[in-house]
């Protein structure tokens, strides 16, 4: 299969492990910006699906409005990787009704999903289906992209049913990067600044659907924010232990269109960021 | 010859008939009793070595000759459970840092008195905890911390916040917390809280260290990713 990696050259990253050297050397192949052969390999597998869709592949990832032998990759902000958080074996939180956060999650996502791209947003699914990709793999489809941001998304098995949460990641030690290598431990760090402007903004608009949510982001140590290398943020709604799956049903096109709002609010602030060299 | 063996055989018969009743209303009786001594006997051979641990391991004494200092833990708030708030609770701390981080995490685990405020699963226990030179506390907990905690962001954050607060109120020797479950180090508590690092404790009262990626993050509860040698090194010494 060949791929258009022209969308996917700017971040690299110092590897620890043979996964990472996997990533790496995806990397350094894209830098060459040729098209070259896929490799069976998991870093090959979490290879951009805009790049799929370029090249006339149409994937189960492929996302929406990508210009089909486009060379040139669009400037600012233009891809949402959307995270359903959990699924497989993992179902996450488990309501006493039943209720799994990783199928919860995935219906939101579709929901989430239209809504970008009402704005007119390319999105990238980590998941369609009940599979589980790892933390790393979910990290690499967003690390993939230029002009991306992330979204994860949570139910959550505690707080007030009916409010919602966004959270960044906490801080994370200064970054040195090494001949231009990022490392993809650390790969939030240099992110750390916009994250929160974005989550504080999605925050700000769900805040007005559900009443009693925080008026800003909150921070926690998320694994899966650490390796993302683009503002990324997740979304946690409570919560499984409503009495009625429909109470979160009801919840979820307000939670689309809050998210998208704010991604929206944010891609201004994102392309400031891009023009001024903030970003890496 | 034959009239006399044909009522032997008869009575032979009879007895060997009644014998067999005899066995199988005896066997009817005890097969159910054997049947639930082999059960229960199957149950305790079948007892988790964590279990075995947990008896094994003798709830850390709160010696009544050591001080009595009011010691802050640190629960959910009663007016809003996505906070954390301070409880001020007498006991009588050790001096030694490893005992009075035993003393405080098992307090804090053992819940208070409202237990819809408890940070930490009741069947969760302390397996042990140690202090390494650098500051940096061990604590290595029963494999129900992670798999009883409610799943989630919040839930997970506030769990791993209770113990740092509650360390660093109370153990000023402590520079970092580790967390690990039976042992072992685990990528998350319950799917989303970050365990591959350390979380700061104290994190303004220490000198800086050396290497920037240890520097402890500015606020309490977040992660700090050591050095993969550190990691290795940590693992290494839990394996003992």
């Amino acid at each position: 299969m060949l791929l258009d990696v022209g969308n996917s050259r700017r971040f690299r990253f110092l590897g620890l492990g043979e996964g990472l050297l996997v990533v790496g050397a995806a990397v350094m192949a894209f830098a060459l910006e040729t098209p070259s052969q896929t490799q069976q390999t998991p870093g090959a597998s979490t290879l951009p699906p805009a790049s799929a869709a370029t090249a006339g592949q149409s994937g189960p990832q492929a996302s929406a409005g990508s210009a089909p032998g486009s060379q040139t990759p669009p400037s600012g902000l233009n891809i949402v990787v959307l995270d359903p958080a959990h699924g497989g074996t993992d179902s996450g939180a488990r309501g006493t009704g039943g209720i799994q956060e990783s199928e919860i999650t995935l219906e939101f996502a579709a929901q989430v999903r239209r809504a970008l791209e009402q704005q007119g947003f390319q999105v990238v699914q980590t998941r369609q289906g009940n599979d589980n990709p790892s933390f790393d793999d979910r990290s690499a489809i967003a690390n993939a992209q230029r002009g991306a941001v992330f979204i994860s998304l949570h139910i959550a098995s505690t707080g007030i049913p009916g409010t919602a949460r966004v959270y960044v990641n906490s801080d994370l030690p200064p970054v040195k990067t090494t001949n231009g290598f990022i490392p993809w431990d650390l790969a939030q760090a240099r992110f750390l600044g916009l994250s929160r402007k974005l989550g504080d903004l999605v925050q700000g608009m769900l805040t007005r659907q559900f009443k009693g949510s925080p008026d800003t982001a909150q921070t926690a140590t998320i694994r899966q924010l650490r390796t993302t290398a683009a503002p990324a943020i997740a979304v946690e709604v409570s919560s499984v232990v409503v009495n009625n799956r429909a109470d979160l049903d009801h919840m979820a096109p307000a939670v689309a269109d809050a998210i998208a709002r704010g991604v929206a609010a944010f891609k201004p602030l994102y392309a400031m960021a891009t023009t001024s060299g903030a970003l890496p | 010859m034959e009239p006399a063996t044909e009522p032997a055989r008869g009575r032979w018969k009879f007895w060997l008939t009644t014998l067999l009743v005899f066995a199988v209303i005896g066997a009817a009786i005890v097969a159910p009793i054997l049947r639930k001594r082999m059960t229960r006997a199957a149950r305790l051979q079948q007892q988790s070595e964590e279990q075995a641990r947990r008896e094994l391991i003798q709830p850390v004494p709160m010696n009544p000759s050591d001080p009595r200092v009011k010691a802050e833990l640190f629960w959910l708030s009663d007016e809003d459970s996505s906070m954390l708030a301070p409880v001020a609770v007498e006991l009588p701390l050790s001096s030694d840092p490893v005992l009075r981080s035993k003393q405080v995490l098992n307090t804090l685990l053992a819940g208070p008195v409202d237990v819809g405020l408890r940070t930490l699963p009741p069947d969760a226990v302390l397996l042990s905890f140690y202090v390494l030179p650098d500051g940096t506390g061990i604590a290595d907990f029963s494999e129900a911390l992670a798999t009883s905690i409610p799943s989630g962001i919040q839930s997970e954050q506030l769990a791993v916040d209770s113990m740092t607060h509650t360390l660093e109120a109370n153990v000023p020797q402590l520079k970092r917390l580790k967390i690990l479950i039976h042992g072992q180090e685990v990528e998350t508590l319950a799917g989303h809280v970050d365990l591959t690092g350390t979380f700061a404790v104290n994190a303004g009262a220490g000198q800086s260290p050396a290497n920037p990626a240890t520097t402890p993050a500015a606020k309490t509860g977040a992660l700090v990713v050591p050095p993969l040698t550190v990691t290795l090194g940590t693992v290494k010494l839990t394996q003992r």
